[in-house]
């Protein structure tokens, strides 16, 4: 097996979220297995078909063992691998390497969170205790992105007013989502005079804190089609991570995806030009920009400019981040998951009013910690294999 | 060189001297680099060749964001990216100047923090 032979090696075949938004009273592990039995019903199995977990949890130590307990599944291969909110696109890429070597058949990538309802804050791993850091009372994740944002500003001339362009096409994208957290009109003067809460972010820069939960069924392509569903393939994918703590990254106008962007692509066979939906990590406004230009949608330091004039709003020339992002749709703390529910709804034309005109292939970006791993996911449908 | 197996480690090293006003980096004796935070062997090249210098305290100001906070709750502070001179980069706080007035790029000079947790802090250079 070669990193080519995992091109088209496995299809998405189901996806189910649970409780986005406002699930008070309910579990993250309750979030997960409704996601987990909606995806598996979508896909029109059962969960004991089930016979691998790819999962991750904000709230458990060994999650991938702990959800399958829950699930009922004894599963031949498991993998809770946390990098943070890319964690469940790295695991589309593990399940489709699991099942092309012959260890599993039909596996399970899910998450769920209910860290809205059970404590109203950002739970992230991106909090941990760094005696180097904790002295200076930095406000992690939200601050690590501020100083990205404050150097490509420097750098690049980018504006608070490009980065509002961002907020504002997430609201857009989320007022046609009726699934969305957040709806209601939003200007760029609102995002601008929004309470600064972390300079140079306001408070609408910032992504939302929300409940939620989502799975996804992946299996081989040579049963894709034995399916109920159109079945969404696995086309490339890639990982790649330079730092945990953002006093070493090395540069902080340029992720690791400028170099899991052009793995993903290579084993693809393809280039951003063939792209026709984007769904891109956005925690914070600053993220849109960072991978439109990584990703190679744009030259670096061109992302602010890029996204004016509603460029990647509803009727703007390229659709990025159509469910309303992490800014206005959902965001439980660890958000990969939901851009990859989002471009397989998208690449099955289901997307509702928000439904790109074309959608053949989607780019799934994953981010985690403070910029910190990186995980590009390219999806198309059968027409691309 | 190797990594010398025995007493305290390069993370204990660091603070005992930070506490007795001392800042110090480290720095690898193959490729020349700066590690920070300490660590046993250079980040870069990876050779177990690092040895402390005394950091000359010049720095210039890489990135800069404010933390709000409500007057009650401490108010605002500056949260910066410094790279020192010996050529690390450090998480720290610019004074001397309001939170959101610290420019990218400005010269700054380090100044120890004593106290239960010792710690590095920058001031805005004048000029």
């Amino acid at each position: 097996m070669t990193a080519n032979d995992l091109r088209g090696g496995s299809a998405v075949v189901g996806v189910g979220l649970a409780g986005c938004g406002e699930a008070p009273g309910r579990t993250a592990m309750e979030l997960i297995g409704e996601a987990s039995w909606k995806a598996v019903t979508d896909a029109g199995l059962r969960m004991t078909d089930i016979d691998a977990v790819f999962g991750v949890s904000a709230v458990h130590g060994m999650p991938s063992v702990t959800i399958s307990e829950y699930l009922g599944i004894r599963p031949v291969f498991s993998d809770g691998s946390m990098i943070g909110g890319s964690s469940n696109v790295a695991h589309l890429l593990m399940a489709t390497m699991a099942i092309r070597a012959g260890l599993c058949r039909t596996a399970l990538v899910c998450y769920g969170s209910n860290q809205k309802s059970a404590s109203g804050r950002l739970v992230s791993s991106a909090a941990e205790f760094n005696p180097y850091e904790q002295p200076y009372k930095p406000r992690f994740p939200m601050n690590a992105y501020a100083l990205a944002a404050s150097r490509h500003m420097h750098q690049y001339g980018t504006t608070r007013r490009h980065l509002a362009e961002v907020a504002v096409a997430a609201r857009a994208w989320a007022n046609l989502n009726p699934e969305a957290y957040m709806h209601g009109p939003m200007t760029i003067d609102d995002v601008l005079n929004a309470r600064m809460v972390c300079d140079p972010f306001g408070l609408l820069d910032c992504c939302l804190v929300t409940d939620g939960g989502g799975a996804l069924v992946v299996v081989a392509r040579e049963r894709a089609r034995d399916f109920p569903r159109k079945p969404v393939y696995f086309l490339g994918g890639a990982m790649a991570h330079w730092h945990r703590s953002i006093m070493q990254m090395p540069d902080l106008t340029v992720t690791a995806a400028s170099e899991s962007g052009p793995r993903a692509f290579a084993m693809a066979g393809m280039t951003p030009r063939d792209i026709d939906v984007l769904e891109l990590y956005d925690a914070f406004t600053i993220n849109t920009i960072l991978f439109l230009e990584d990703l190679g949608f744009c030259p670096k330091g061109e992302g602010g400019r890029f996204v004016e004039g509603g460029r990647i709003a509803p009727g703007g020339s390229l659709p990025v981040n159509t469910n309303g992002g992490g800014l206005s749709c959902v965001h439980p703390g660890m958000y990969g998951t939901f851009i990859l529910v989002e471009a397989v709804r998208q690449l099955r034309g289901e997307a509702g009013d928000r439904q790109a005109k074309k959608a053949e292939t989607a780019i799934v970006h994953g981010n985690g910690g403070v910029l910190s791993s990186q995980v590009t996911a390219i999806l198309g449908t059968e027409a691309t294999l | 060189m190797t990594i010398a197996s025995e007493g305290p480690g390069p993370d204990a090293v660091y603070r005992e001297a930070l506490q007795a006003g001392r800042f110090t980096v480290q720095r690898c004796r193959d490729c020349g680099r700066a590690s920070f935070p300490p660590r046993v062997f250079c980040r870069h090249c990876g050779a177990a060749a690092l040895e402390w210098i005394a950091a000359s305290g010049d720095g210039v100001v890489y990135a800069t964001s404010v933390v709000r906070n409500r007057p009650d709750k401490g108010g605002d502070h500056n949260v910066s990216l410094v790279d020192i001179a010996e050529g690390a980069r450090l998480l720290t706080r610019v004074d001397g100047v309001a939170p959101t007035a610290v420019p990218i790029g400005a010269k700054v000079k380090a100044r120890i923090v004593t106290g239960d947790v010792p710690h590095v802090v920058f001031d805005l250079v004048e000029g």
